[in-house]
């Protein structure tokens, strides 16, 4: 099988400024991958240009095969892209329930974007219409309640099904984190993009997460790439790095091989005198 | 329980404990009780037309809680489709009526009236939305307002119904029952709604739109949606409106009136369906009964009070609702009578 995902000679300005230049990957399945940088150096943009958020200016994306360029971000949703955010985007004042069970509504809908998915896809979910909401038919609570079971499943992975009617804006920092995570993964993705997922997390937290992230790799049979300032994070996990720096990639290789790199540590800490 | 679960009158008994089932049942006991005391005449007909009116706002103001409260969406030309639903519906009866003499019973040319003009409401929705919908916040507003406008001064100036004379001579089909009935199941089918999938899509419209679209959510669709709907309840309401007080004209369907139902809706609650119908009901109520307050208090005082100070007082109670209450009488609470058994449950993580 060929790459999950494949970029080629991506290049996006913000008017003048050149936000990413060149920018290349070939993502083979069930990779983990890393995507790392100093701040500024267009990780995020280059996120955003793949979930459709932006469009590019040049080069092209495909997403297993599929020319993704210039679909709307839910279509690539469809497609089977899921994304955290650096900065939590969560539904605050719903539930934890309904954040994860909002991410599952689209599967419930008919879509011409899931020919990317195999076979079996479609077929493991019950449809429900508009009217069926409107006037509760019995097909409604059959999908209600089907949509319900499984957001209580992927709640348990994650630990979080005691705070399941809990309010999303009343939970700690790192349980939302989490939640961001299930909430992605509810939209049944076959690539993953986590923005910094370990932000703003203390170290026991990290060393969960890192679990974490490896657990739903294998269970959800995943592809992963994923920005992330911590170190300890990204050389622990990741089994292939690119560096860029001011959008452009400045190297790229096995986590020891990109740590050791002079140009990864110039651009990091600066020329010495 | 669990034992006979299966026999047929346990299954009886679990109907009739629904939430969804008692508040239908208690909602008909009050509207016999209205009525027992209407032909008893304990409630005069002026208390009896408040009340109707009472109604019609309620469905005008849940319809355009759909929009501002659940989608985030922020609308203010609501009365605009109101005024396609009024003028569409009322033109159907009266010209059927005084055209051909139908074997129809006058309700069912009433109701399929009322459907007509929600429709057209809807579609006006629908292409008002298309347009409009990709702007956000105050910018729709703006938008939302001009064309509320518009569609008042369409009827302004269309000669056919009446033109700036207004509509005359409308049949008074809209009875108590009949505004109670479908103002309860405007309230019925927007609370199915908001506590199903389709609903859990629009709310997540209103609290990130970004990370909606990023969960596979159409936003776009899903806000012409609500719009649609919306619109197509605010078509009924105003129906209702016309056929209650027998003239349809533009100045009903004005940028004041959009106002008023906004404040409702404010004043209640964004995102709450009760908090919606208690403020249609006070504010209804407020400003009828400091009509009668203000009477008797200059006859207290023997010094004349104009009716020009009820509505400062109004808008004074409605400034210390805002002050005290910002997010509305209700918030975004429910009453518990609305919000579905399964839903109801609160966790307490530790």
């Amino acid at each position: 099988m060929g790459s999950v995902l494949k970029i080629d000679k991506l290049t996006h300005y913000f008017g003048g400024l050149r936000a990413v230049y060149d920018f290349n990957l070939d993502l083979p399945p069930h990779a983990l991958w890393g995507l790392i940088g100093p701040n500024g150096a267009g990780k995020t943009t280059i996120f955003n240009l793949v979930t459709g958020m932006y469009n590019p200016t040049e080069g092209s994306i495909n997403f297993l095969g599929h020319d993704i360029k210039g679909k709307k971000p839910y279509q690539i949703v469809h497609m089977g892209i899921a994304r955290t955010f650096q900065n939590l985007r969560i539904f605050d004042s719903l539930s934890v329930l309904d954040n994860i069970r909002i991410a599952r509504h689209y599967t419930t809908q008919s879509s011409k974007h899931t020919h990317t998915r195999d076979e079996n896809y479609t077929k493991q979910f019950s449809r429900t219409s508009l009217f069926d909401s409107l006037f509760r038919t019995s097909r409604y609570n059959i999908v209600e309640e089907q949509i319900k079971e499984e957001a209580y499943e992927l709640l348990k992975i994650f630990k979080l099904e005691n705070c399941m009617y809990d309010t999303a804006k009343n939970l700690p920092y790192g349980m939302l984190r989490k939640l961001e995570i299930a909430r992605a993964l509810a939209t049944h993705p076959s690539l993953l993009l986590l923005d910094e997922p370990a932000a703003g997390m203390n170290p026991a937290e990290v060393g969960n997460l890192m679990e974490l992230i490896h657990f739903i790799r294998d269970e959800f049979n995943l592809t992963i790439l994923l920005i992330e300032h911590h170190m300890k994070v990204v050389m622990g996990i990741c089994e292939y790095i690119k560096v860029i720096d001011f959008g452009e990639t400045i190297a790229e290789g096995k986590p020891k091989e990109v740590a050791n790199n002079p140009k990864v540590i110039e651009a990091y800490l600066g020329k010495g005198e | 329980m669990k034992l006979n679960n299966n026999s047929i009158f346990s299954k009886i008994l679990y109907f009739f404990k629904r939430r969804i089932v008692l508040f239908l049942i208690a909602s008909i006991i009050v509207m016999l009780i209205i009525m027992l005391l209407h032909t008893f005449d304990i409630l005069n007909s002026y208390i009896i037309q408040i009340i109707n009116v009472s109604l019609v706002y309620v469905i005008l103001a849940v319809s355009l809680n759909l929009i501002n409260g659940f989608t985030g969406q922020f609308s203010i030309g609501h009365m605009g489709f109101a005024a396609v639903g009024a003028y569409t519906s009322a033109t159907i009866t009266t010209l059927l009526l005084k055209i051909t003499p139908t074997s129809l019973p006058n309700y069912i040319i009433f109701i399929l009236a009322l459907l007509a003009g929600g429709c057209l409401a809807g579609l006006t929705g629908f292409i008002i939305g298309f347009p409009s919908l990709r702007l956000k916040g105050d910018y729709l507003a703006i938008m939302t307002l001009g064309f509320g406008e518009i569609i008042r001064t369409i009827f302004n100036n269309i000669n056919f119904v009446g033109g700036p004379r207004g509509l005359l001579g409308i049949p008074k089909f809209s009875t108590f029952p009949i505004i109670f009935i479908t103002s309860i199941l405007t309230i019925i089918i927007i609370r199915n709604l908001v506590f199903s999938t389709h609903g859990r899509a629009l709310l997540s419209i209103r609290e990130n739109e970004v990370a909606s679209e990023l969960v596979g959510v159409d936003t776009t669709k899903y806000k012409i949606l609500a719009f649609v709907i919306g619109a197509f309840f605010a078509g009924i309401g105003g129906g209702l409106l016309a056929h209650l007080i027998q003239i349809a004209h533009p100045t009903q369907f004005g940028f004041m009136y959009s106002i008023l139902v906004l404040i409702m809706v404010y004043a209640g609650g964004m995102g709450s369906i009760s908090g919606s119908v208690i403020a249609a009901f006070v504010l209804t109520f407020l400003s009828e009964g400091l009509r009668v307050a203000l009477a008797s208090l200059s006859d207290l005082l023997k010094f004349p009070v104009g009716d020009q100070w009820r509505m400062v007082i109004y808008s004074l109670l409605l400034i210390f609702i805002m002050l005290f209450r910002t997010e509305g009488l209700m918030g975004m609470k429910e009453l518990k009578f609305l919000i579905p058994e399964e839903e109801d449950i609160h966790g307490k993580c530790s």
